[in-house]
């Protein structure tokens, strides 16, 4: 077994900083809306996980690509490592954006394009997942989920195309399509500067789980070789 | 040339196994107008609802049926070992799959064909419209080009049956939304400005999803 790399222990530490140097931010130097009060905080972290799930399946699409090219099995360990992580985040990212949801919008839920589209994605990775489980041969299985990472990746913005259109021509919901339309807010100095910071945070969170789930999918795999090895 | 006479001897084995066990079309038939009749009985298809989810009814009716003949389709390759002896002829392997895709389309345009007469008699709904139908062929061709690709590879898994709807079906979510509102559009005879977005968005996926299955198919049977 490798030891814990010197480096990843350095960068454990500078994340967790980050992050609680970040929620201070949220909570004491950002000012509180005037309209929307506290629960607007929420949406510092909100659009941050947001961004860590895009760049997670962003990343699986790429590494992906990778493997079909490569057939490097580290690509695959990698693309599987962004898409737990990825659907980890768009769920937080759900529900953060319920809890402002219901407040502002005085509802849990709207099929919004954005909303809709995080649903979707969220079952097309999913699906990602239980195609892996039903596949034994590592080598396939690897195949069959980079092709299925790249088309599902390719599709969401689809997706998202065709929940705007509908909500565009659809009658009943009026105005929700241009970005924030209910709850909107300008943002101050200090605001842009806790959101930004927000986002850096996560992306470090993102980079540092990342190479935690690398770790663990290597080191899955030792186990799995030395089995092999006690079984014959 | 070599390429679309192989793509021809695909489609054509396809059809000739097809007329002689008549398997696949009888069920996604049947299994097409069971879902109608189910539908009948959830919704009450009344004269005024009818307008709003005809189209709607017909395409998760044609969903369903198709995902059954994606599954047999490519089931019957891989049990008797017809996708080895595709394998091992000497043609470009994509030629393997747009034959199968096509096949697939057909087999769902007819079902469409036979489905579309009786639910126009059944519910005395007028659907004969030239717009309408290239919704429909547009719509098929997008799901069977997704479908085939996918259903390659669950035969190959072991949860097969289960997992296909499960990956598919949210990948051709688009193409569900923009085929049932183009045929909305067209079944309430609204101006073709309303409609043209989501002739544009089918045409969009249709377009991407062939060629990026068309990229990726060999990965997929290669052993």
């Amino acid at each position: 077994m490798q030891p814990k790399p010197k480096l990843l222990t350095y960068l454990d530490v500078f994340t967790v900083i980050l992050f609680l140097l970040s929620v201070a931010m949220v909570f004491f130097y950002a000012p509180m809306e005037a309209v929307m009060g506290n629960v607007q905080r929420v949406f510092y972290f909100h659009v941050a996980v947001g961004w860590v799930g895009m760049l997670s399946f962003l990343a699986a699409a790429i590494a992906g690509i990778l493997y079909l090219r490569s057939k490097e099995r580290k690509w695959d360990l990698f693309a599987v490592a962004a898409v737990e992580i990825g659907i980890v985040f768009t769920f937080l990212n759900i529900v953060t954006g319920s809890i402002w949801a219901r407040p502002i919008w005085n509802t849990w839920w709207t099929w919004d394009p954005r909303l809709t589209t995080a649903t979707i994605m969220e079952l097309i990775y999913f699906a990602y997942l239980m195609l892996r489980q039903g596949i034994e041969d590592p080598e396939r299985r690897a195949r069959f989920g980079a092709v299925y990472v790249i088309l599902g990746f390719i599709s969401v913005p689809l997706t998202f195309f065709s929940a705007r259109l509908f909500r565009t021509i659809h009658p009943v919901v009026i105005g929700t399509n241009q970005p924030g339309a209910e709850g909107q807010f300008d943002m101050t100095p200090k605001m842009v500067q806790t959101f930004l910071f927000s986002l850096f945070t996560f992306t470090f969170v993102f980079i540092d789980l990342m190479w935690h789930r690398l770790r663990l999918g290597r080191l899955a795999d030792q186990v799995e070789q030395l089995k092999l090895k006690l079984s014959l | 040339m070599n390429f679309l006479r192989a793509t021809f001897a695909v489609i054509a084995k396809d059809l000739a196994g097809e007329l002689r066990s008549r398997e696949l079309l009888s069920a996604m038939f049947v299994f097409a107008l069971l879902v109608i009749l189910i539908f009948n009985f959830a919704l009450e298809l009344d004269v005024k609802t009818r307008n709003t989810v005809t189209a709607g009814v017909l395409w998760v009716t044609f969903t369903f049926a198709g995902s059954l003949g994606l599954n047999r389709s490519l089931a019957i390759e891989k049990d008797r070992g017809c996708m080895d002896g595709l394998l091992l002829a000497p043609v470009d392997r994509s030629a393997i799959y747009f034959g199968k895709m096509f096949g697939n389309l057909v087999f769902m345009l007819l079902v469409e064909a036979i489905v579309l007469p009786i639910y126009s008699l059944l519910y005395n709904t007028d659907l004969f419209q030239i717009g309408f139908l290239g919704v429909v062929f547009l719509g098929s061709l997008g799901y069977v080009a997704v479908g085939t690709l996918l259903a390659t590879m669950t035969v190959q898994t072991r949860t097969r049956d289960v997992l296909l709807p499960i990956l598919l079906f949210p990948l051709t979510i688009p193409v569900l939304i923009a085929s049932v509102k183009a045929s909305m559009g067209f079944l309430q005879g609204l101006e073709i400005e309303a409609i043209r977005p989501w002739l544009n968005l089918l045409i969009v996926y249709d377009t991407v999803f062939i060629a990026v299955a068309f990229m990726v198919f060999d990965f997929v049977v290669e052993e």
